[in-house]
């Protein structure tokens, strides 16, 4: 294949591996670890050179029941939202999912105002309910945040969680706690690649290990905005395989919270005539949504139905062979 | 490659005539160089000048047409890698492939469905704008018959066979409409670039890798045809994803001719549904001109389109919506007024709302710079100040009489300095836009 050797892009960086997860011998409890990141290539090119780790999918789990979540999408999940345990169970048991993310929406002063002590003791159900590694997300009201995840870093010592997210004005108590207890780190910048590099220069100043650190760029749905993350995605790869050591952290995307939120994944048939099956319509859109973004480069996707993440799970293996 | 001025100056004649308007031949050297002159304004140039001067002005991909008219589609031309190092400029052709051994209702059900995937988004009307005729019976009666009913779409076309005569049955009654003939491999091309010279249509050309199809479009183009189209379509997403990137990548990059084309590729149906919309997503992110399916319904289509509409924005112009009052459905002195920032999509997104609530209300676009709602009031460029001066102004007066506007539960905040500044009563809507039917039923109704 002469064309392809001559198409091959030359790349000098790659991106930092990060280890989500710690088995018994690791001093964690979990069954199974992930490991991210790592790519030499533009996403998917076996023709630059093999993928070090293919992408994976969260799903996303919550430590209250949702309120405002489609009916095509609550049906698909059942009563198990009404425990956290049974839901991550229920992911991991019935969906597959190779890790889960705990989003802590019910710590939300305007949300259920849950405690520190009750979100830490969530994260030790959800633990011990599940061996799959873990991610524990914030409420993103930063008074709270600072209050609730550093009692979750304790709760979940040695595991290694990834812990999000620390932003340019707040992440100095984030930072300490997951130094201390052995996490790793999601930085947010809103779709701002110079935010992201200051937020990742910030976190390591403080002495946090850049193979610990994964990038959010924050996440634009399908029709609502994707176009900016996906350059803003995509300008962050060429960046890393340029070299830049600053701008090379994995990629996390909220792909289920934006799709699913969105008027095409929301509206009843009445509202939105001609949309076609009001039952199956939000799951395609979070499938394209998400497959946009891996073309752009993006390495965990956090989604929420787990039919859109069995189809994302099976583009993945035939992407990466 | 272009060529600079003094490199298309050495193969001018030098004779100054001025009969291409310029005063000398360096002057016209220069025309040429920016493009801003064709070389057919020089009657002097040799003929071995001009060849050399057309292949290195030629865009390194080519543009091609198909269809006619007013859906013509056109595709290729594209000058970059990445949308951020410039824009993506001719959106792919999105299509739904019917075969042609369905009976007569089932055909016009589907010709039904198809003409049925267009849509308005963001102010735009988008719509699935190819339609392929597959020749799956291998026969040519049903095949013909199949193509004249998908006429009636008044779609560019793809004429899908491996039976040359089928297809040029066919284009005996359809050639003028410029379908594109699909296509020629390695063991039947001359038949069909002789039918694709002789019906000056486009050609689709197939071939088992980059290698052997950039050496079988040589062939085609030596034999007459210009408007060549690569399918790409491989063994899997992951082959037809490297080939669509590569050949983008040579014919931008290395200058390989061959493969200067737009391509083509169909997704698989030997999988779910899921996986063939993330397919067919993954060719229109990734380089397409042409991306074809057998998945017909809205719910697969609509993404598929967004997204298309979503990469093809050129990034480097804001997008905004002229900063008015606006008026959705049959509005009065009484009718709900609601404020938001003139950043298109977040205008379009409350405007599709307020539609779908089918209570007639005016939207005050305010100037943010195409800002959208959070990232105006944190730069200031949505202030109680600013709101206030739109609802004294005298496009609002006469218009709106109740003194009640609603603003964003994001600057909710604001409400007290806008009832100061403003004299109107202030009323918090719903965060986000997908809120504002229950909004406007419900909390607007009791005002």
């Amino acid at each position: 294949m002469k064309m392809l050797e001559e198409a091959r892009g030359k790349w000098v960086g790659s991106l930092n591996e990060v280890v989500i997860g710690a088995t018994k011998q690791q001093g964690g409890t979990r069954t199974s670890t992930v490991t991210v990141g790592g790519e030499k290539t533009l996403p998917f090119l076996a023709y630059e050179g093999p993928t070090k780790n293919r992408p994976v999918v969260a799903m996303e789990i919550w430590d209250r029941e949702p309120e405002d979540w489609p009916n095509s999408l609550m049906e698909a999940l059942g009563d198990a939202v009404k425990s956290p345990a049974e839901w991550a169970k229920k992911c991991v048991e019935e969906f597959c999912a190779e890790m889960l993310c705990l989003h802590l929406m019910g710590t939300h002063p305007d949300f259920g105002n849950a405690s520190p002590q009750s979100a830490a003791a969530v994260v030790k159900s959800v633990l011990a309910a599940t061996g799959v590694p873990l991610i524990i997300w914030g409420c993103d009201h930063d008074e709270t945040d600072n209050e609730v995840l550093p009692r979750c870093s304790e709760a979940a010592k040695g595991e290694k969680c990834l812990i999000g997210a620390v932003k340019e004005d707040n992440y100095k108590t984030l930072v300490s706690f997951c130094l201390a207890d052995g996490h790793s780190l999601i930085g947010l910048s809103p779709i701002d690649i110079n935010i992201a590099k200051q937020v990742n220069i910030l976190v390591s100043e403080m002495g946090f290990p850049l193979d610990r650190m994964v990038m959010y760029p924050t996440t634009g749905a399908l029709g609502y905005g994707l176009e900016y993350v996906y350059s803003i995605q995509e300008r962050s790869r060429v960046a890393a395989l340029g070299g830049d050591k600053m701008m090379s952290m994995p990629v996390i995307c909220m792909v289920g919270q934006e799709s699913w939120r969105t008027k095409e994944a929301k509206a009843s048939a009445e509202e939105a005539a001609g949309w076609g099956d009001e039952n199956t319509r939000g799951v395609f859109w979070e499938i394209a949504t998400a497959t946009a973004l891996l073309q752009a480069g993006s390495d965990i996707m956090v989604m929420r139905h787990p039919a859109a993440m069995t189809a994302i799970k099976n583009v993945i293996n035939k992407l990466v062979k | 490659m272009a060529l600079k001025a003094l490199d298309i100056f050495k193969l001018l004649p030098k004779t100054n005539c001025k009969k291409c308007g310029c005063p000398t031949c360096l002057a016209f050297a220069m025309k040429l160089a920016q493009k801003q002159a064709n070389l057919d304004q020089c009657p002097d140039v040799t003929a071995e000048a001009k060849a050399q001067l057309e292949g290195s002005a030629a865009p390194p991909i080519r543009l091609v047409t198909i269809g006619t008219g007013n859906s013509k589609l056109e595709i290729g031309n594209e000058t970059v890698m990445f949308r951020h190092e410039e824009s993506f400029y001719h959106p792919p052709g999105i299509g739904v492939v019917i075969p042609d051994n369905l009976d007569d209702n089932e055909l016009n059900a589907r010709i039904e469905a198809v003409e049925k995937l267009q849509f308005v988004r963001v102010g735009a009307h988008i719509r699935s704008d190819i339609v392929a005729v597959e020749n799956v019976s291998g026969q040519a009666d049903p095949f013909a018959k199949t193509a004249a009913a998908v006429q009636k779409l008044d779609l560019p076309t793809v004429l899908m066979s491996k039976e040359p005569a089928n297809i040029d049955k066919v284009l005996e009654s359809c050639k003028d409409k410029r379908p594109l003939i699909y296509g020629a491999s390695a063991d039947n091309w001359e038949k069909y670039a002789a039918i694709a010279k002789e019906k000056q249509c486009p050609l689709a050309v197939s071939e088992a890798d980059l290698d052997k199809l950039a050496a079988l479009t040589e062939k085609v183009k030596a034999a007459g045809v210009e408007d060549i189209i690569l399918d790409l379509t491989s063994a899997g997403i992951s082959e037809t994803l490297q080939a669509l990137t590569a050949a983008r990548q040579l014919a931008l990059k290395k200058n390989v001719r061959s493969l200067g084309y737009p391509s083509l590729a169909i997704s698989s149906s030997a999988q779910t549904a899921g996986e063939q919309v993330a397919e067919c997503c993954t060719y229109i992110a990734k380089y397409a001109g042409i991306v074809l399916t057998g998945l017909h319904h809205p719910e697969y289509i609509l993404p598929l389109l967004t997204l298309r509409q979503n990469l093809y924005t050129d990034p480097r112009k804001p997008i905004q919506v002229e900063p008015k009052l606006n008026q959705v459905g049959t509005v009065t002195t009484t009718s709900p007024l609601l404020i938001t920032t003139n950043f298109s999509l977040t205008y379009y997104t409350v405007e599709g709302e307020v539609e779908a609530s089918r209570i007639p209300s005016f939207i005050g676009a305010i100037d943010t710079d195409g800002t959208s709602v959070l990232t105006a009031f944190a730069s200031d460029k949505l202030t109680a100040e600013k709101i206030a001066a739109f609802l004294k102004s005298d496009a609002v007066k006469d218009k709106v009489t109740h003194k009640k506007v609603i603003i964003p539960g994001y600057v909710a905040v604001m409400s007290g300095a806008l009832e100061e500044e403003s004299g109107w009563k202030v009323l918090v809507g719903p965060r986000e836009a997908s809120g504002l039917p229950k909004y406007l039923k419900t909390v607007w109704k009791s005002e």
